[in-house]
């Protein structure tokens, strides 16, 4: 009996491991899924949570019932992969073999690397996240209690877990400090490591003058080294004072990734960015968040590798190249507040363009332009991600990026 | 693809003046890089733009701030006095490479 052995049962693990169950011969091949906690978090949701949307259970759902039948659901943490043994070491001193291994445990913020950030005494007091479910909880009420001052929402470093978020949480606080009637007391200043609003031109225009538009302070290339009381303090000694901080933390790989030798300096696994496999081992496969691939590290980018992913894996265990070709496809709704939002499109190549997404049904969906329709779309995307995303039912997208309806050379208008 | 004329040589640039062949790139270039955004070469610098050189050989793309900090040995703190203000984009102006890519 062969065995697939899937570390991290999140979006790319548990689809990955999902959709290869239908696909290869229970009686040649086992699948087993490791990871360390029973309960499954939809995280998009948690930018939502501190402004008092979705209820516990509308986000978090026992694992198990999202693993398919024939894929067994081990729980531990992982401490090594032996990969030159092809066994993975659990905390427990379990050891598990395998014929082939995907990687899929994600990032997660780690405030601990910025000094001042977790261990000046502010964390949770002045300082929030809203990547973590706890995080998210917490601000929601800070936010509740904050009446007047300085909001600042700050990101450490690239990469981080959905790029656009940060983003949105300044839209929304914008509109929820109207909705409170209280805007004109809060200044809302968005500080950033990037050199404007977003990475790519011509959605940083559009997200930028977006900002302007809300009057939201925009402070870019600032690259954070400590946190002092309450005071953001760059490498190069510029200073941002807060009365309420709502930080990403720098994201990293898994720390077991860096004991086993696998990762780069974010403890990212380096892959080739079309195969998703290892550059270092050609048993080994990185999917999700956990591989270093120059795209969205994103549900919606994890569920278009994995579509190539599963093609692919069949034909490498039968010794065939591999033809399947990623293309860095992601796209994301990004909620702008006022009951509307954005849709983004782009890949390894093209950048987020104006124009319209067309999905036969619901669509077409406008992009990179506010529509009411978009943050519909938004909301509707929990039910598809619990209900036909994890299971690994067919979803009417294309696993690579089209250039229909998309306007290359379009202006946008500001 | 533009091509301009740096130290009296012609050098294919992107649009936003980064070289975009590896090999058109030598130390006095470098040096002519390097006065057109007002910096003086030191060994400093030079240690800086030497790991950058070789890890975009073999990594494929320009290391970021992070990686110059955690795998190239040189604190970001440093960076930032050497390369005021823009760190990742004037060393890779200089070293003759890809202006980094943001991660979308």
């Amino acid at each position: 009996m062969k065995r697939l052995l899937v570390l991290g049962a999140g979006t790319a693990g548990t689809m990955a491991a999902n959709r290869l169950r239908r696909r290869l011969d229970r009686s040649e091949w086992e699948i087993l899924v490791v990871d360390h906690s029973d309960r499954h978090y939809y995280q998009p949701g948690y930018l939502f949570v501190p402004f008092g949307g979705y209820a516990p259970d509308e986000i978090v759902k026992p694992r198990a019932p999202s693993i398919a039948d024939g894929v067994r659901l081990v729980y531990g943490e992982i401490d090594a992969v032996h990969a030159d043994e092809r066994e993975v070491i659990l905390g427990s001193g379990r050891r598990l073999r395998y014929d082939y291994l995907v990687i899929a445990t994600g990032v997660e913020p780690r405030p601990d690397q910025t000094p001042g950030l977790l261990d000046g005494g502010q964390w949770r007091q002045s300082i929030f996240d809203f990547y973590t479910y706890d995080g998210a909880v917490a601000l929601a009420g800070a936010l509740r209690r904050f009446t007047r001052g300085r909001l600042v929402v700050h990101i450490v470093d690239m990469p981080i877990k959905c790029p656009v978020a940060p983003l949105e949480f300044s839209f929304l606080a914008d509109d929820y400090f109207c909705r409170r009637g209280i805007r004109d007391r809060v200044e809302l200043v968005y500080v950033t490591p990037l050199s404007g609003a977003f990475t790519q031109p011509v959605a940083s225009r559009r997200l930028g003058a977006m900002l302007d538009e809300r009057t939201i302070a925009v402070e870019t290339d600032f690259m954070v080294e400590r946190v002092e009381d309450r005071a953001l303090i760059s490498y190069d000694e510029r200073k941002i004072d807060f009365d309420l901080l709502v930080t990403v933390p720098l994201n990293m790989g898994a720390e077991y990734v860096a004991r086993s030798g696998l990762g780069n300096e974010l403890n990212l696994v380096p892959v080739d960015r079309h195969t998703l496999l290892s550059k270092a081992y050609p048993d080994i496969f990185a999917l999700g968040d956990a591989s270093d691939i120059p795209t969205s590290k994103a549900g919606s980018a994890a569920h278009f590798s994995v579509d190539v992913f599963v093609d692919n894996f069949q034909r490498y265990i039968r010794g065939e190249p591999m033809t399947g070709s990623f293309d860095g496809h992601a796209n994301c709704f990004v909620e702008s507040g006022r009951g509307k939002g954005l849709l983004l499109d782009f890949n390894y190549d093209t950048e987020p363009l104006p124009g319209r997404y067309p999905l036969p049904g619901v669509g077409p969906f406008s992009l990179l332009k506010e529509s009411t329709a978009n943050h519909w779309g938004k909301l509707a995307f929990r039910w598809t991600y619990w209900n036909v995303l994890l299971p690994g039912r067919p979803l009417p997208l294309p696993a690579h990026m089209s250039m229909t309806g998309k306007h290359r050379d379009a202006q946008i208008e500001e | 693809m533009p091509v301009t004329t740096i130290a009296g040589r012609e050098v294919h640039v992107d649009d936003e003046g980064f070289l975009t062949v590896y090999d058109e790139w030598d130390d006095d270039l470098a040096k002519q890089l390097a006065v057109q955004i007002g910096i003086d070469l030191t060994a400093e610098h030079w240690k800086a733009i030497r790991f950058l050189r070789a890890d975009y050989v073999a990594q494929g793309e320009t290391p970021t701030l992070r990686r110059v900090s955690v795998v190239g040995g040189i604190p970001t703190k440093d960076l930032f006095v050497l390369f005021p203000k823009k760190p990742a984009k004037k060393m890779a102006y200089i070293a003759g490479l890809p202006k980094p890519r943001g991660c979308v």
